[in-house]
């Protein structure tokens, strides 16, 4: 389980989350949607301590995180960090390793797990996200969709509880979103826990437990995406749901 | 135009430049052998390691790291080289430390590899997007890791061609290690030369040298950089 308490995030004078409280279950799917610059990604960088939060506190499978602006020592940081496994909106492969050691890095590195177990694992992975045939291809090789599926398979590859999602199909051409969403969609009827960050609001009606609206930095509302984008109660979301799909409040199936 | 005019008016003339071009040419190259390649690679390789150290100083977030680093790197590249060399092989004695010429030469050079090269190593990490160094934190890795493991290598990529200029114009510069009486092969050239006055030939003949060193050098790292761009697309 995940329970945010009270976040706050701020840049200088520039507040960005506005003391954010939000529960998620485990097996769940939670999707953040709002405007950009609502803090929706800071808010998930704040997940896994890329940003280091001004104050509140955040609970992950019972790891507690407090935050007062203290420095935390980089070790717990980083063991904190190992909870989540975080896809970029830029995929962010490490260009100067294949698929394969993308995904086996930090298994082998960070776990110390032995390189022939790893790389067994990691091919199951790669197996998983449809690149089997992919493994020893550098990323400049494979196209956004195979980019970002071996970025979804290196973030798993840490055995994370929880899945971080940034935005993952921001970057990729129409015709390549479907495969990486299809990858995403598998992963959350295996039970893994899932926040997803995304514009893509027929995947936040078909998957998504639970629709989470953040604008300026709070959550405006939440609930069923029955209840968002059919009955939106506040003005705010109705607006941004016009904005960014004028046809969300009709059936599309 | 008088060298080329001497020539043909006179075949005798030609002989003598010939055979003294043939008979200075095995002491330059054991100069080169001797002196000038070993100061070049045992140099490249100090200065190297400097450079590494150096720049991790100054991307690390000690101050007093950071302050050390910068001090160095300020000096050395603020001041002549020449007057480096002079102030550590002839000024130090007055302090009592006094070196031969080649550790000397050594040591000049090194300082001053160390500071140029450690800029090109800081730019080329730095020239690494941030979101390699979150990639790396995001799969659990601490600083030193993703740095070693993931931006270091990066980085090499992209500071290869800047700093085969360095190790060029190294070559280059040995030569002024004659001035600090290393018996390298400038300083053969200069030393034959005064026997015999044919300061062109000699001249020639040692520029011609060191650009065949130079031009070798230069399609290895055309090589090298093949090779690291083997992940990158054409």
């Amino acid at each position: 389980m995940i329970s945010i308490k009270n976040l706050h995030k701020s840049f200088g004078d520039l507040e960005v989350l506005k003391g954010i409280d939000l529960e998620v279950e485990l097996g769940k799917v939670i999707v953040i949607i709002g405007p950009s610059g609502s803090g929706k990604t800071t808010l998930l960088r704040c997940l896994n301590l890329l940003e280091i939060p001004s104050s509140g506190a955040i609970e992950i499978d019972d790891h507690l995180m407090n935050f007062n602006g203290k420095e935390i020592p980089q070790k717990k940081i980083v063991s904190f960090r190992s909870l989540t496994g975080m896809v970029f909106q830029n995929y962010n492969l490490f260009p100067h390793k294949t698929a394969l050691e993308n995904v086996m890095e930090g298994p082998v590195i960070v776990k110390g797990i032995p390189k022939k177990q790893a790389k067994e694992k990691a091919i199951q992975l790669l197996n998983k996200v449809g690149l089997a045939d992919k493994i020893d291809d550098y990323p400049f090789q494979l196209s956004g969709g195979q980019q970002q599926r071996v970025g979804i398979a290196r973030a798993m590859g840490i055995e994370p509880k929880v899945m971080l999602f940034d935005e993952p199909t921001s970057a990729l051409d129409p015709e390549l979103v479907g495969d990486v969403l299809q990858v995403m969609k598998d992963l959350a009827e295996e039970g893994m826990t899932m926040v997803v960050v995304t514009h893509e609001m027929r995947f936040a009606k078909e998957v998504a437990d639970e629709i989470v609206f953040i604008d300026h930095g709070e959550i405006v509302e939440k609930g069923t995406p029955n209840e968002i984008f059919t009955h939106p109660q506040h003005e705010r979301t109705r607006r941004f749901l016009e904005q960014i799909h004028p046809l969300s409040n009709n059936n599309e199936h | 135009m008088f060298l080329l005019n001497s020539i043909f008016q006179d075949p005798e003339r030609f002989d003598q430049l010939v055979s003294i071009a043939q008979s200075s040419l095995l002491p330059m190259v054991k100069g080169a052998i001797k002196y000038t390649i070993p100061l070049t690679i045992i140099t490249f390789v100090l200065g190297l390691i400097l450079a590494i150290l150096t720049a991790l100083a100054r991307i690390s977030s000690s101050k007093i790291l950071n302050t050390i680093a910068r001090i160095y790197v300020s000096i050395i590249r603020g001041t002549p080289l020449l007057v480096q060399l002079f102030i550590i092989f002839y000024g130090l004695p007055n302090l009592g430390f006094t070196i031969d010429p080649f550790p000397s030469a050594i040591i000049g050079f090194s300082l001053n590899v160390g500071a140029y090269a450690s800029e090109i190593i800081r730019a080329a990490i730095l020239s690494i997007p941030k979101g390699q160094w979150e990639a790396g934190y995001s799969i659990g890795m601490n600083r030193t890791q993703t740095l070693k493991r993931i931006i270091f290598p990066q980085a090499v990529r992209v500071s290869i061609p800047p700093l085969s200029n360095t190790f060029i114009s190294l070559v280059k510069d040995t030569s002024l290690a004659s001035l600090v009486l290393v018996s390298e092969m400038f300083r053969k050239a200069q030393e034959i030369a005064s026997t015999n006055y044919e300061f062109l030939l000699l001249y020639s003949e040692v520029a011609i040298l060191y650009w065949i060193i130079c031009t070798v050098l230069s399609i290895i790292q055309g090589r090298i950089e093949s090779r690291l761009d083997r992940y990158v697309s054409k």
